[in-house]
């Protein structure tokens, strides 16, 4: 059994922040183990730009992102293993991997969790018709496209305006596409309000709101679909049923954070978020074992993806030098309006720690507060707040310091 | 005239509305200088970066990804898509190599490595 | 090519035959319309090697059943199919269908199964701890099991292949023409074989196959069941095949572990218009929900995977139609098959010989006959230091490509290799799971492609998800349209 001080699990923008930042706080000997032949993971499929505004002060590709880290990465020399599956961790860290040189056993001090996140599947949706040829998930036809160099179809309904659909239906439409429809179940959009802008409205692409695929039609290849509105209890309304000719039906209904390694190591899970529960530095309940990026949480952008997991190295790396944070801790909670809080817990040592979260659904002019009983810690307005869109809230160290007990995160809604 | 418009420089998304006439335009809704500058640029002429990949000729199933350096009109991002397609370029490609040295005004250079 | 036998149709019966045929001293072919192997009702179905106790007395469905069970069990380890025998139970809600389960156990034993047991509610959910309360009385079946049906075929199929049968693909019989000593039988592509005697395993299409001969005593009614597969997570939720008590219309809505884990539900029955309607529809997976959560009410239906349907062929009279043609010398039908029509298949394919023997053909046996298969799953058995070695010789057994399954490249090429070779996307996914997990092949999907593409030595807009013109891709990026 080989033996490491760090061992980051993913080579993606959340594993290779997290490498660079343990290394850079000084634990040299920390190695990346990816399932790809290059680094990156999906920023490698992601061709459009917008990354790195927050992180880097310009405007990025995703190759680029991915490209700015795997210069850090390898300036540092540390050892990327490719090709590499993990498929089992214990929780006193022993990671088993496979490659074509066979099967690896590596047993380190820290392990980071950086598998990122996967789609939701036909399957899970339990569209009704036929199972035909020419059903994608969105990013699987991102990675046809944009790496491969293959088309998936020529005439295109996406079901789900996540920020992948609507990026997939700018992508298909410059290939030479005819995308007919967005459909999406929620009276709201689930994508960032600028994707609707620069990938529909600049393509004159309709996206329907409270509409879904109620069936799917074809033999061999998709024929089409019947798409329908949808009631307040998201039941199909009969009488708009409409069928719509299409080759091929996009899938952009949602991620799931890829955290059957986590679960095999007993990790306890957060039910909604469907990533471990963490401390301020992104430890699980597994001494040793952290985790970041989206297989904590699905993030909207990729800035606060290498924030986390910076944050998460910076704990790994500590916590061998230094041993156990032992500072006292609180737990956070959300309040109305939340749908979760990211750390679950908190060390109360006097540092800042910035808390993650999502609205459970659209709101205008909002006021987030973060209190402890009747002490207001913090409190941050904002002009609108949508579930589409992570926000973050940075409480002050001092005032953690003489927090007690349960940190609750609300909202309320301003006129 | 008066436009509502989501400036789209950042994810915030702010919803801009625009007023007046061209050359003394007024715009609200703005919570940074840049969105002024889109707000103005939109309603006058407006322009989008384009993001594509173009096929490398000597790998097999290898695309690189390419974009256009500065923002090109809007009207014409098509156009340029459809331009692109006719392109082939030889590996290695570095981050930055220009592909095509003016597409409606600007270069396309290449977002990926391909060794 | 002038073959001794034609098989007219690639599902668990026609591969079954197939097999036994492969025996024996004769040129054997198999005829499948499809691209691949078990593509109809053998591919989705319930995968349940019934105990044997629901036919009806005297009829050909009690005693193949009844013989099947262990002929079955027998080739599956031939064949290094998985099967397990969990057992399974017969559940009575309440007063009035009591008497039912009293009723299914004297059949039974009339029938000839053994080790039954008569059980109360209590007793049960002992065995069953998530059975509903609302369970009185059950019939336990200790003999039942459950098996893969697709992997069963492809093995069966592949069984008869390594001893010599050819396999046929996209052959869509549209013609069968008496000709001296036997019969031309023409495709629809206008591909032609010529063969002694035919064995009729069409399945949804025996009773168009029979007509082509001239036998028109029976028509097939196409009765689709809808299923729901789960994940893995609750595939412990039971570990017995948890039956309710059957109806006309067929055994109910059942919950069953499968042999890879997962936990499958259904299925429904409603007649639809052709043995091609697969559509799943939104009545049949509310009713799937709800019946199988009365049986037991903590399967959590946010984990499903996917749902499908199968399609049954049956017919008015209710029975198997497995006899020697009325009208054309040398065709045995093997029609009709529906359920238990998995458990009895290698049953069937005794019989079937029997029929053929009958008719004059000559049985002489092969000396060099092997009928046993590798295990296709023998690395994923395998424990770390025994995969670590067989990497190191294999290197394409070390490279994961599906990651929710954990299938390496090195498995996925051998099931395009070995017989019958996968052709497509869903014959990579039935013979190595490739594609079956939880992202259903969102991530592995370019790569199978890929490998298909390299192996069947065809550009990546030919591959196809099951063939025809099931085609993946429409072209290349990157080109002008």
């Amino acid at each position: 059994m080989k033996e490491h001080k760090i061992v980051v699990i993913g080579g993606g923008p959340a594993g290779m922040a997290a490498a660079v930042a343990a290394y850079d706080r000084g634990v040299t000997d920390v190695v990346i183990l990816d399932r790809e032949p290059g680094l990156g993971g999906i920023l490698q499929q992601c061709i459009h730009n917008g990354f790195g505004l927050h992180k880097l002060g310009q405007e990025l590709t995703g190759p680029e992102y991915a490209a700015v880290y795997a210069r850090k990465v390898a300036e540092r020399n540390i050892p990327v293993f490719y090709e590499t599956t993990v498929t089992a961790l214990s929780p006193d860290r022993v990671v088993t991997a496979q490659n074509r040189d066979g099967i690896l056993k590596i047993k380190a001090e820290a392990v980071i969790l950086a598998m990122g996140c996967r789609e939701r599947s036909r399957g899970a949706l339990n569209i009704s018709g036929s199972r035909c040829a020419g059903i994608y998930s969105a990013g699987t036809a991102q990675k046809l496209i944009n790496c491969a160099g293959y088309m998936v179809g020529r005439r295109v309904v996406i079901l789900g305006s996540g920020d992948i659909g609507l990026i997939m239906a700018r992508r298909m439409s410059l290939e030479g596409a005819k995308v007919e429809a967005v459909c999406e179940l929620m009276p709201y959009s689930g994508g960032l309000m600028r994707n609707i802008v620069q990938c529909l409205h600049d393509f004159d692409i309709p996206l329907y709101l409270s509409t879904t695929v109620a069936q799917i039609h074809g033999n061999g290849r998709l024929e089409g679909v019947t798409i329908a509105q949808v009631d307040e209890k998201r039941q199909i309304i009969e009488e708009t049923r409409r069928f719509i000719p299409c080759d091929t039906l996009l899938l952009s209904v949602g991620l799931i954070p890829e955290n059957e390694l986590t679960r095999g190591a007993g990790i306890p899970m957060d039910p909604v978020t469907n990533g471990a529960l963490v401390d301020d530095s992104c430890q699980t309940m597994v001494p040793g074992i952290y985790a970041c990026g989206n297989v904590l949480q699905v993030h909207d952008l990729v800035d606060y993806v290498s924030d986390e997991a910076e944050r998460a190295g910076i704990g790994a790396a500590e916590r061998i030098l230094n041993g156990d944070n032992t500072a006292e801790t609180a737990k956070t909670e959300a309040g109305f309006g939340v749908r979760y809080v990211i750390p679950q817990t908190l060390h109360r040592d006097g540092r800042d720690v910035p808390l993650f979260l999502r609205v459970s659904r659209p709101f205008g002019k909002v006021r987030f507060t973060v209190r402890q009983g009747d002490e207001v810690l913090v409190s941050v307005k904002r002009l609108k707040a949508a579930p589409g869109e992570m926000e973050k809230i940075t409480v002050p160290g001092e005032k953690l310091s003489k927090a007690q007990g349960v940190i609750t995160v609300e909202l309320e809604e301003l006129a | 005239m008066k436009k509502e418009l989501t400036c789209i420089i950042c994810p915030r998304g702010c919803a801009l509305q625009v007023t007046g006439e061209k050359g003394s335009l007024e715009v609200t809704g703005n919570t940074c200088p840049k969105g002024r500058e889109y707000a103005i640029r939109e309603c006058t002429a407006p322009v989008r970066t384009v993001t594509s990949c173009v096929r490398v000729a000597n790998r097999e199933d290898t695309m690189v990804s390419v974009k256009t350096l500065n923002p090109i009109p809007k009207g014409k991002m098509m156009e340029a898509a459809q331009m692109l397609h006719g392109i082939r370029v030889f590996a290695p490609v570095k981050i930055g190599d220009v592909i095509v040295d003016s597409l409606f005004g600007s270069p396309v250079v290449a977002t990926r490595d391909v060794e | 090519m002038k073959y001794d036998v034609a098989i007219i149709g690639a599902g668990v019966t026609g591969s079954m035959v197939a097999r036994e045929l492969s025996k024996y001293r004769l040129s054997v072919c198999l005829l499948e319309k499809e691209n691949d192997v078990a593509c109809g009702a053998s591919k989705a179905n319930s995968g349940i090697i019934h105990g044997g106790f629901d036919p009806e007395p005297g009829t050909l469905k009690a005693r193949l059943n009844t013989e099947g069970v262990e002929l079955l069990f027998a080739a599956a380890k031939e064949l290094n199919v998985p099967c397990i025998r969990n057992g399974s139970l017969v559940c009575a809600f309440g007063g009035e269908e009591e008497p039912m389960v009293q009723v299914l156990y004297d059949r039974g034993i009339q029938n000839g199964t053994p080790d039954m047991r008569i059980l109360t509610g209590d007793e049960a959910r002992e065995l069953e701890p998530n059975l509903s309360e609302a369970v009185t009385k059950a019939l336990y079946v200790p003999t039942a099991g459950i098996i893969c049906p697709y992997e069963l075929t492809v093995a069966a199929a592949g069984s008869a292949m390594d001893n010599g049968a050819a396999l046929l693909r996209n052959f869509k019989v549209s013609s069968i023409t008496p000709e001296e000593d036997g019969y031309a039988i023409a495709a629809e592509d206008g591909r032609t074989v010529t063969a002694g005697r035919i064995v009729n395993c069409a399945g949804g299409f025996s009773d168009k196959v029979a007509n082509m001969v001239g036998d028109g005593g029976f028509s097939i009614i196409p009765r689709a069941g809808e299923y729901l597969l789960l994940d893995k997570t609750e595939g412990s939720r039971v570990k017995h095949t948890i039956f309710q008590i059957p109806t006309k219309a067929g055994k109910g809505i059942l919950v069953t572990p499968t042999v890879d884990g997962n936990l499958l539900t259904g299925p429904t029955a409603a007649q639809v218009a052709t043995p091609e309607s697969r559509d799943t529809t939104p009545e049949g997976m509310e009713l799937v929900q709800r019946l199988a959560a009365k049986s037991v009410p903590s399967v959590d239906f946010r984990q499903v995977i996917t749902s499908f349907a199968g399609v049954r062929s049956s017919v008015s009279g209710g029975d198997f139609i497995i006899e020697k043609s009325r009208k054309a010398p040398g065709v045995v039908h093997a029609a009709a098959i529906d359920s238990p029509g998995l458990t009895c298949c290698v049953a069937i394919a005794g019989y079937v010989v029997q029929l053929l023997r009958e008719t004059g053909l000559p049985l002489e046996k092969k000396q060099d006959w092997n009928g046993r298969r590798e295990d296709p799953h023998a690395f994923r058995k395998m424990n770390d230091e025994e995969k670590d070695a067989f990497i190191k010789c294999h290197p394409d057994y070390g490279k994961i490509v599906c990651r929710c399954e954990t299938v390496s490249e090195g498995e996925i090429r051998a099931a395009i290799r070995r017989n019958p070779g996968a052709a497509d996307v869903d014959g990579v996914k039935r013979r190595t799971r490739s594609g079956m997990g939880r992202c259903q092949g969102g991530f592995c999907g370019p790569q199978v492609m890929k490998l298909i593409s390299e192996e069947l030595g065809i550009p990546m807009e030919q591959v196809t998800k099951n063939g025809g013109d099931s085609y993946m891709l429409t072209g290349k990026a990157g080109e002008a349209k």
